[in-house]
């Protein structure tokens, strides 16, 4: 069901169903992701989400057992058939995890050019102008602009985790997928990385997953909420959060239960 | 304060003092031995003991220039062959040693691992010394680069086992492959842990003497052919420590220093490794 008709879809998932084993935990989703949107995922722990979203870049099947049925499209094309390299996939899709994981034996230089290496080759002045693009981006070049070739991990929680933003779009991906990226943050973490939500959907198609309700209503356009595997219902996150059709997205967001 | 509290300080004063008692034990042990060491070997230590061969027995002066080269030889031969395959195998069982083949290494290597090392000189002697029909000094660096394969192998599977798996998960979803993974961001993260590894494995095969007595056997003379037995100053310790002249005796002291001194610089190298990598933070 897109919640608007004429918004190009980026990203869509069609009819999938994410399994650990012969235990499904995501059931028969199909939910629309519109270009240049932000749209948040939200449900009580262990309802799939996070599942399905580590499913949009096939990082699911990477955990022990996983696998997944349906298609998800990018660009119209279905990143499951058995043509397409889930390698290749990854660098058009940049994601964000819940602890900052700065790769810790390099700089921030280098962590944020670690997903255009992969690519191949860049001249080096090409090289320095993506690198400071990104950290424009992800607001952390003013902090790191005298120290890019410090180690990453001497920067504090927040600056990584912004660091990881800046190293997810530097090879500049269709879709930013952030899987509760303020869980490890203090308040003004948070705040920067909801501000750059904002900043990023002019260029990208974000999905994330969150805890926090106040921040779906905050950062996102539209709302999905999952309980249980099942995708409950999803909107615009102005209607889902004040006039929800179904009576558990009710229960949930006004604090009845999860 | 109640008398449950005061229990308690009590026990928690009597449990401190006896860890500190036993290590203080383990500690005095050690400062004994390296205490004799140095006051019996270091008078023999001098220019000669450097420089020159042994001299026949009775007379005095000499030294073990042999078994110091010889000793640099087969244990660096023996890491140049055991290193790799030890680091490889390690990276192996922890990235990819999951399945049934993983837990059939990994049991094998702690099998090996317990393995008495006179055992490997056994079958090194069986396998090479008696088909090639000579004691060699590559037999003897063989027989070590096995000792110290599955040890490596154990300890960088549990360095890489150390690196978090959602560093991994970052690299992948940032379009590594996965072989690239394992080296770019995992092994490198875990290098400083596998270089202590190498030290200490290092350290352990250049004090091995049983599995040299069946292959690298020994050798009066200066030797740097591979293919010929070879002296090692673990095995100038041995008979010279067990020979009967007092000059011997001296000897085989100073010898023991200098390959005690040898594993301590090993050991404090790896310290050095451990701090580095702490000081980068992880």
């Amino acid at each position: 069901m897109p919640p608007v008709a004429d918004a190009r879809a980026e990203l869509e998932a069609v009819r999938l169903t994410a399994l650990y084993g012969r235990r499904a935990v995501v059931k028969d989703v199909s939910l629309v992701f519109p270009t240049r949107t932000v749209t948040a995922m939200i449900g009580p722990s262990g309802c799939g989400k996070s599942t399905f979203l580590r499913c949009l870049n096939r990082m699911h099947e990477l955990s022990e057992g996983g696998w997944a049925t349906g298609k998800v499209l990018l660009d119209g094309q279905d990143i499951y058939t058995s043509g397409v390299d889930p390698v290749q996939l990854r660098r058009r899709i940049g994601m964000v995890f819940q602890r900052p994981t700065p790769f810790p034996t390099m700089t921030i230089y280098d962590n944020v050019a670690a997903g255009l290496r992969v690519n191949g080759r860049h001249p080096k002045r090409e090289m320095d102008e993506i690198v400071e693009k990104a950290l424009r981006q992800a607001a952390l070049w003013e902090e790191v602009k005298d120290r890019l070739h410090a180690s990453a991990i001497a920067l504090s929680g927040g600056q990584q985790q912004r660091l990881c933003v800046a190293r997810a779009v530097a090879p500049a991906p269709d879709v930013l997928l952030l899987d509760e990226p303020t869980a490890s943050l203090d308040p003004g973490g948070t705040q920067r990385i909801e501000e750059l939500c904002h900043e990023l959907k002019a260029r990208y198609t974000i999905v994330i997953v969150t805890h926090n309700l106040h921040q779906a209503a905050r950062v996102s356009d539209y709302t999905a909420f999952f309980y249980l595997g099942d995708l409950v219902e999803v909107g615009r996150t102005q209607e889902l959060f004040t006039k929800p059709t179904q009576e558990r997205t009710e229960a949930y967001i006004t604090g009845r239960f999860g | 304060m109640n008398i449950r509290q005061v229990r308690r300080n009590v026990m928690s004063a009597i449990m401190t003092g006896l860890v500190a008692l036993l290590s203080g034990l383990a500690v005095l042990t050690l400062v004994l031995i390296l205490g004799d060491l140095v006051a019996k070997g270091a008078t023999a230590l001098d220019w000669n003991f450097f420089t020159k061969n042994p001299v026949p027995a009775g007379e005095s002066g000499g030294g073990v220039a042999n078994a110091i080269v010889g000793t640099a030889i087969i244990v660096g031969l023996g890491s140049l062959i055991g290193l790799p395959v030890g680091i490889g195998t390690g990276l192996y069982l922890a990235e990819y040693g999951n399945g049934r083949l993983g837990w059939i290494v990994r049991f094998l290597a702690d099998v090996m691992n317990g393995t008495p090392s006179i055992v490997i000189g056994i079958f090194a002697w069986t396998w090479l010394v008696k088909p090639m029909g000579q004691f060699t000094a590559l037999a003897g660096a063989l027989a070590l680069a096995v000792l110290m394969i599955p040890m490596l192998a154990r300890t960088t599977e549990e360095m890489v086992r150390l690196v978090p798996h959602a560093l991994r998960e970052a690299a992948l979803a940032l379009g590594y492959s996965r072989w690239r993974t394992s080296l770019r961001i995992v092994a490198r993260t875990a290098l400083a842990g596998i270089v202590t590894g190498c030290l200490v494995g290092v350290a352990r095969i250049a004090g091995e003497t049983a599995p040299l007595l069946f292959t690298a056997l020994g050798n009066l003379n200066f030797s740097t052919s591979i293919l010929h037995p070879m002296q090692t100053l673990s095995l100038q310790i041995y008979v010279y420590a067990t020979g009967p002249f007092d000059e011997w005796h001296r000897l085989a002291w100073a010898a023991a220093l200098v390959l005690m001194g040898l594993v301590l610089t090993l050991a404090l190298g790896a310290r050095w490794a451990i701090r580095q990598r702490h000081a980068s933070g992880r």
